[in-house]
């Protein structure tokens, strides 16, 4: 386990920390306003034929810092019989572990906040402390639809959690690594079948798990098809209900930042990550560009997330599990035996 | 007992998937030849941008926009500031002396109308008000490009409720087969 922050060996403990926390906030907080404003304002809209936000900036590309300006000046009420530290505490919960998934992303092969061994292993881990933020967000606010989308937003994770770690599992078996800094060597040397031209993005080798991932991860993210946790027209908008103000755009802001996060960690595992075919891995240049890359990748990744919220609408609560655990977790099983199987033998 | 799970739709999944991108599509790359690869969305939008261009057919002419008096037909009888739920239409007047209708006749006794006002901040636009008229003193007008910085401004009097007499539409002829005839709007 490396701690170079940017090839800078400069510093101590104090100074590096400092730079991750920036570095971080500066991902989340361009990840979550790129997709908002890519996605949710315009994607949709477009998907709809209308425009959108077009007053705030040229074509309302400034219309998010409008609608920040409007969230901050709103009143931060808590409920009279909530549990009022838990309430208050809540969407930081949920925000940090977005924050610490940011962490563990690499950028190029030098730009990178942590490098750690078990990397896919940590950031899968760490995205389901957000769970436990909207549980306490549900059970704190006092609110009996807060209560019902929190346990739903508890059993939705738990059930597509296991799904996504099996589909991740095919491509750790194919890297032979943990390490996501491997993983992305492992698809730029690798071979399809004795045949490296373009590497071996995982995406080729391994379609049935990015699909079960890409799936599992709509679910994680409560996207539409599996909005069920902030189903409006049932139960209000689950446990955000009670929110107001700043709280409810950290809200805001995680839902989004984990989607950017989750397109990262899905072009990282299955489409490449920040490498380029034919240019080598350790050219100095890759550091700039290689963001640049991972920032293509991602959207692209976003548009698929997106564009299926936009289309489907929502399961039944009894479809969710029975789809998990009936069809999602027995494809993945399958997959990974078929890896290990053409693991061996090739 | 668990509802059973229909089976996943595959096929129709698609559908849904071509049918957003196809609109996506089409919105996004309005143009035609060369020009394709140019985004233009504000072309490929069904949608118009309201205050700033007016849609091709404004307003509807049935809409209810606002509401017009002609003060001429009013009696003072009080029963649309009466019937209205929202208490919002103010009526004061005085009675006063008319001249016969023939000559060597008696003076008539008239109600004069001092003050009629709507206060659009409180109208549900229910119009309940229209249809009780018995004098055809009110009608239904689609204008509705009268809002105001200030709420006090919504109130328009008896002059401003007059000028959108103009803007009052003719009554549509009814259907086929009708015997009714069609009112006219008195100008």
């Amino acid at each position: 386990m490396t701690a170079s922050v940017l090839a800078l060996d400069w510093g101590n403990y104090w100074q590096q920390s400092i730079f991750r926390v920036l570095g971080a906030a500066i991902f989340v907080i361009l990840g979550a306003g790129t997709f908002v404003i890519a996605f949710l304002f315009k994607m949709m809209s477009y998907m709809q034929s209308r425009l959108g936000p077009m007053e705030a900036g040229p074509h309302g590309t400034l219309q998010l810092v409008a609608e920040v300006g409007k969230w901050l000046q709103k009143e931060d009420l808590v409920p009279d019989r909530a549990d009022a530290k838990l309430f208050k505490l809540a969407p930081y919960i949920v925000l940090a572990s977005t924050f610490l998934l940011a962490v563990v992303m690499p950028f190029g092969p030098d730009a990178y906040f942590v490098n750690v061994d078990t990397g896919i292993f940590l950031a899968l881990g760490l995205s389901s402390i957000s769970v436990l933020g909207i549980l306490v967000a549900g059970w704190a606010s006092a609110n009996k639809y807060s209560l019902i989308g929190g346990l739903r937003a508890a059993g939705q994770l738990i059930a597509y959690e296991l799904p996504m770690v099996l589909a991740v599992v095919g491509v750790v078996i194919q890297a032979g690594t943990l390490n996501l800094q491997g993983i992305v060597a492992a698809q730029h040397e690798g071979d399809i079948f004795g045949w490296g031209g373009i590497g071996n993005p995982f995406i080729l080798t391994q379609l049935v798990g990015f699909v079960v991932f890409m799936v599992a991860t709509q679910a994680e993210l409560a996207q539409t098809p599996f909005d069920m946790p902030v189903a409006e027209s049932e139960i209000v908008t689950g446990y955000m209900t009670e929110y107001s103000g700043m709280r409810f755009l950290l809200f805001f802001i995680g839902e989004f930042a984990t989607a950017a996060v989750f397109a990262a960690l899905a072009s990282t595992l299955f489409l490449g990550g920040w490498a380029v075919p034919f240019v080598d891995l350790d050219e100095n240049a890759m550091n700039v560009v290689g963001p640049i890359v991972l920032l293509v990748k991602m959207m692209i990744v976003g548009t698929l997330i997106f564009w299926a919220r936009f289309t489907f609408p929502r399961f039944r609560e009894d479809q969710l599990q029975s789809f998990a655990w009936k069809a999602l977790i027995p494809i993945s099983l399958v997959n990974i035996l078929a890896t290990m199987v053409l693991k061996v033998a090739f | 007992m668990p509802r059973p799970t229909p089976k996943l739709p595959l096929k129709g999944l698609f559908v849904g998937l071509k049918a957003t991108m196809g609109i996506f599509l089409k919105t996004m790359f309005p143009k035609r030849g060369i020009k394709t690869l140019l985004p233009a969305p504000t072309i490929g939008a069904v949608t118009v941008q309201y205050p700033h261009k007016s849609p091709p057919e404004m307003p509807a002419p049935r809409a209810r926009g606002v509401i017009a008096l002609k003060s001429e037909n009013c009696t003072v009888c009080m029963l649309c500031a009466r019937s209205c739920p929202d208490w919002c239409i103010y009526i004061e007047g005085h009675k006063t002396k008319a001249p016969p209708r023939r000559p060597g006749g008696k003076e008539r006794t008239v109600s004069a109308l001092d003050r009629f006002d709507i206060d659009y901040a409180l109208c549900m636009y229910c119009g309940i008000c229209v249809e009780v008229c018995p004098f055809e003193a009110l009608f239904w007008s689609p204008e509705f490009e009268y809002s105001e910085p200030r709420l006090a401004d919504l109130l328009h009097d008896e002059a401003r409720l007059n000028e959108w007499m103009e803007t009052v539409p003719e009554f549509e002829p009814y259907e086929a087969g009708s015997t009714a005839k069609v009112k006219k709007v008195p100008r």
